[in-house]
Order: structure tokens, then sequence, then C-alpha cells
């Protein structure tokens, strides 16, 4: 900005110390500046960081406060898509290392919507928010079948299954899928998160789903909490 | 020469716009999925079925059945090589029922998004975007429409490209937006941002509002908000019929024909003066919305307040022009130019 030019606008990252540099990378995540957030992600990993703290302590922690400006109605969609795509570029330098290190995974969703709707923008929004939050996310598209949705479940051994409708003639086609689960006895073993803007908390219930999402913000909330609760019991025996 | 439409609007006080277009095929028998824009085609008796619906509901105006005709939408369907013929059909059944009604009825020619994303957020690029439109507009026109009617948009660049190219096809247009998140569209532009945008446009639409949304009372309350702005421009409602609800199987939208009468007589009280439904508004609706605005004498602008009470609540606290929405947060870091 020219009225205040100077100091501000002089921001060198390798000069700050680690922890002025976290938070300003989580500011310029939520500016969506993503030449910024590869530089940084890049000086951290010179500086020693593990690619699995610079995941969760910087970005996932950045765009956590991106997430919650969005459920607020503080940000919308156009600053969330721009901060989504910063954070891509930094998981794309992050990403072959984290494999490499075997660092702990958030989880595994597979999402797509369904058969007879080819509306796709909440779903994509919904899958890069995930992705921003960590999780590794399988895009089938629009009008997927049941059979498609089982089995990238199985294939991707995923956690989650991520469904969204656009329509209120379409919506319905959900509970085919989650019954279709049942009648395979695989319900249980996967988290099922539904959302789309016809549908309701009291249609996700009707249907059998886990959780309906409002928005891409609740649909990483919920999957985060699902996904917890998940390695708990499993902990637990 | 004038356009019908502004004929139309200077003899009357208020026009009655249509109902649902999607909702009504699928009662037709359209398969969820399929291209509704394919039937201009294959079934042309059904479409003109629509169109009559419409206007023996008392329509001043209807939309064409041709709001997914774009090439980005069509191609979905393997289908975006016939752009201009699937909208040329339904412009000239549309304007072959129009001239037997026996009184003016505008043919208004429904223009959709891509629903693709523009830059730099998305890929589409702004002339890529007039072209898609452009396309679609020049088939409109070839099959007779009046003007162009370009609806549920969300990005304020995807509403310029669509003028953009209204005006390359030389016609006349009205532009909707849909504000379905607190009060915004998707993609965060308020009532008040709308009036900036379209005032700001070089090929202006003889029209603008809001269609579609969350229901009744949120669209009335974006109605008020272009009042706010001290608009002249004639103003656009076409809401949904209440909200959709999931029963035994099946859905339906709870707005009764008398909620939506009710709503039609309160759009015009906040300033409307094209009225219509949106999606689960069928001819039932219509017929009671134009009894209503017939027969009800005009009353004083509604308060939210009165919107909430005689239609029910609004889905959100604030639409964003009223200073009370949610503050952004104070920056930890120092922000860069």
């Amino acid at each position: 900005m020219a009225n205040d030019a100077g100091e501000d606008d002089e921001i060198v990252l390798s000069e700050l110390d680690d922890e002025a540099l976290n938070l300003q990378m989580q500011d310029d995540l939520y500016d969506g500046l993503k030449e910024e957030i590869e530089e940084g992600v890049r000086i951290l990993l010179e500086r020693g960081w593990a690619p699995y703290d610079i995941l969760t302590r910087v970005l996932v922690a950045g765009m956590q406060v991106v997430g919650d400006d969005f459920r607020d109605g503080i940000l919308f969609v156009p600053e969330v898509l721009l901060a989504a795509n910063a954070m891509k570029g930094g998981m794309a330098i992050l990403r072959p290392l984290l494999a490499e290190t075997g660092a702990p995974k958030m989880g595994k969703m597979v999402i797509g919507t369904v058969k007879g709707d080819i509306h796709d923008i909440g779903k994509n929004l919904v899958g890069m928010m995930m992705e921003g939050a960590g999780f590794e996310v399988i895009d089938l598209g629009i009008n997927t079948e049941a059979e498609s949705y089982i089995e990238a479940l199985k294939r991707e051994e995923a956690d989650i299954l991520g469904m969204s409708a656009l329509l209120t003639t379409t919506m319905p086609y959900m509970k085919v899928v989650i019954d279709t689960m049942k009648e395979k006895g695989i319900r249980e073993d996967y988290i099922v998160l539904v959302g789309g803007a016809p549908l309701n908390e009291e249609f996700g219930r009707a249907i059998g789903a886990d959780a309906y999402c409002r928005d891409a913000a609740v649909a990483v909330e919920t999957a985060k909490a699902f996904v917890s609760r998940k390695h708990n019991r499993m902990s637990a025996g | 020469m004038t356009d019908a439409l502004t004929k139309l609007l200077a003899q009357r006080d208020w026009l009655m716009a249509d109902g649902a277009t999607g909702t009504t095929l699928f009662n037709m028998g359209l398969q969820s999925g399929d291209s509704p824009e394919l039937w201009n085609v294959a079934h042309p008796d059904r479409i003109a079925r629509l169109y009559r619906g419409a206007v023996d509901a008392g329509s001043d105006i209807f939309l064409t059945n041709s709001f997914g005709g774009n090439a980005a939408r069509l191609k979905l369907h393997d289908a975006q090589h016939r752009v201009r013929e699937l909208n040329r059909a339904a412009a000239e059944i549309g304007r072959e029922v129009a001239d037997r009604a026996g009184r003016p009825v505008v043919v208004a020619g429904s223009i959709g998004p891509t629903g693709e994303i523009m830059e730099p957020m998305g890929t589409l690029a702004y002339s890529s975007a007039v072209e898609i439109f452009h396309e679609q507009a020049e088939g409109l026109k070839e099959g007779g429409v009046d003007l162009l009617w370009v609806e549920t948009i969300s990005a304020p660049e995807e509403y310029r490209a669509a003028a953009e190219a209204a005006r390359l096809a030389d016609m006349p247009w009205c532009g909707t937006m849909s504000f379905d998140t607190s009060g915004r569209t998707m993609m965060g532009v308020t009532s008040a941002d709308m009036v900036k945008l379209v005032e700001k446009l070089e090929h202006r639409p003889l029209a603008f509002g809001a269609n579609c949304g969350v229901g009744a009372s949120d669209l009335l309350r974006t109605i008020l908000g272009f009042v706010a702005q001290g608009v002249e421009r004639p103003l656009i409602a076409k809401g949904n019929a209440g909200i959709p609800k999931y029963e035994d199987g099946h859905i339906h939208y709870d707005g009764t024909p008398e909620l939506m009468a009710e709503y039609a007589v309160l759009a015009r009280d906040a300033g409307a003066r094209i009225i219509g439904g949106c999606c689960g508004t069928t001819t039932a609706h219509l017929e009671r919305m134009h009894e209503a605005l017939s027969t009800r004498a005009p009353g004083p602008r509604p308060t939210l307040e009165m919107i909430s009470e005689r239609l029910g609540g609004f889905s959100s606290a604030s639409d964003g022009t009223d200073g009370r929405q949610p503050r952004s947060r104070s920056r930890r870091g120092r922000r860069r130019g």
C-alpha cells in the first residue's frame, strides 16, 4: 500500500526469527500469498524444522483461522480459495518429505458429487479445505455411483466418505449409497459426511449419515473430530 | 425501438415473472443428471407446456429453458457443440407461446452461471466467460427472445462478463444474483455491492435483483438492501417457495401458495416491480401470487420485523449491509503491500 510504504513493505522472511516467521506465514496464508508461503516453507526446512511441524504448527494452524473466519461470515469463498491455493503451494514442497519421514497422517477422504448431479463448486471447496487441513483427498468428480464410492473407499483405505448434492432431486441418492454400504456390512468402517445447499441436519440424520456439514469449514472441523474419536477408540482397544 | 419489457413497465406498476423451471420439468419426468436443455429439441411439447403453465397462471414474463445452455455446462453432457441449436429452440418455443397468449408476454432468454470459478481464484478467464455467454446469447436472439435474463450469478466478474455478452449480442437484458450465504452471494457480494456493480457497467440491465437463495424472507431482506441504496432501476424479486424438506423419501418445498402470495405482496411493498418465484414455485403458487398482486392494495414498505413475522425468520442475523456483521480480526503480523 502506498500510504504506509516503508518498513511494512520490507519484510524479509529470512530475517525473522522462527516465532515471527510462523506468525507472518499464517498471515500470508490468510492473504493467499502463495509465493511467500513457498518461500517460508523452504526457510523453515533449511532451519531444520520437521516437515510435519511446518504442516501442523504453521500451515494447518493458519488455515484454521481462515476456516473459522469463513464459518463466522468474515471471509467468503474467494478469500478461502486463495488461501487454499497458497496452502497447496506449501504442501507441494512438503508432501514428498512427509512421505519420506513417515509422518503421521491426518486421514484420507473420498469425495464426490452424487449420481445425477453435476454441481461441483461446493464439493471442490470442501476438497480444498480438507487438503488445507492436511487430509488426503481422493476426488471422484461429479455424477458418482454408489459402487464407485465404495470401490474407492476400499482401494484407497480411506477413513471418510464425503458426498455432495446441489439438487433436491439428487440428494436422496445419498441414502442409496449409505444403504448399499450397510448391505455390504461396511457402513461402520467409514465416517460418512454429507453436504450441499438443499440439505440440513435433519436430512443427514434421516438417511443415516454421521453428520451433515453446513459448509467447508464445518466439514473440516467435523472430519477432525470424528477421526480423533476413531483413533481414540482404536487405541482404547 | 423500445423493447417489450420497457413498454410493459411503462404501463404497469408491477409485472409477474414465472416460477420454477427445474422443479416443473422433474415433475414432467426429467431424470436427475439429464440436461433440461436437451428437451428443447427432444420434447418441445413439454417445454411449451412449461411455458404455457406460467402464462396461464398470469405471468407477464417467462424464462426460457436454457439456464444450463452454455458451453461450460453442456460440456458435462457432451453437448457443448449444440449451444446455438438448443438455445434457439428454447427461444422459438417461447416466442410461439408468447405470441399466442392474447396479451403482451415477454420472452426472457435464461442464462445461468458457467459453474466455473473465475480467475484469479479459479481457472475461467473473463474473456472466455464473455465468449461462452455470447455464444448462448446469439442462439437465444436467433430464436426470438425479447431480452436476455441472466440469473443465479454469484461472482461479480461473471455478472460483468454476462453484461458484456449482452452488449456484444446487442440485446437488452436483466440480471439477478443469488444471495445464499448469510445474505451475500457465495462469493461474498452484498446487496449494496450489487447496486454499485450494476451502475458501473457499460451495458446496464433494464432491471436487476435477486433470485433463488435461501427462502422468501432472506430474498426480501436483499430487496430492502437494494432499495436502501436509492436505486431507480426496476428491481426483480424471484424467490424460492420456502426451503426444501425431506419427508418419506421425497423432497418438497415448504412454501405454500398462501405464503408465496404473501411474499409477492411484500416484495411489491418492499420496492420490487418484477415479482416471480424460483425453485419449488408451481403454477398453483403463481396463481395465488397473481391474485394477491391484483386484488390487494399496496402497503407501506415492510420492515424486517414484519417480514419475519409474516414469512418466517432469516437465515442469518446480518446480511453484511447493516454494520452488524462480524468484524475482521486484527492481524498478528505485519501486512504487506
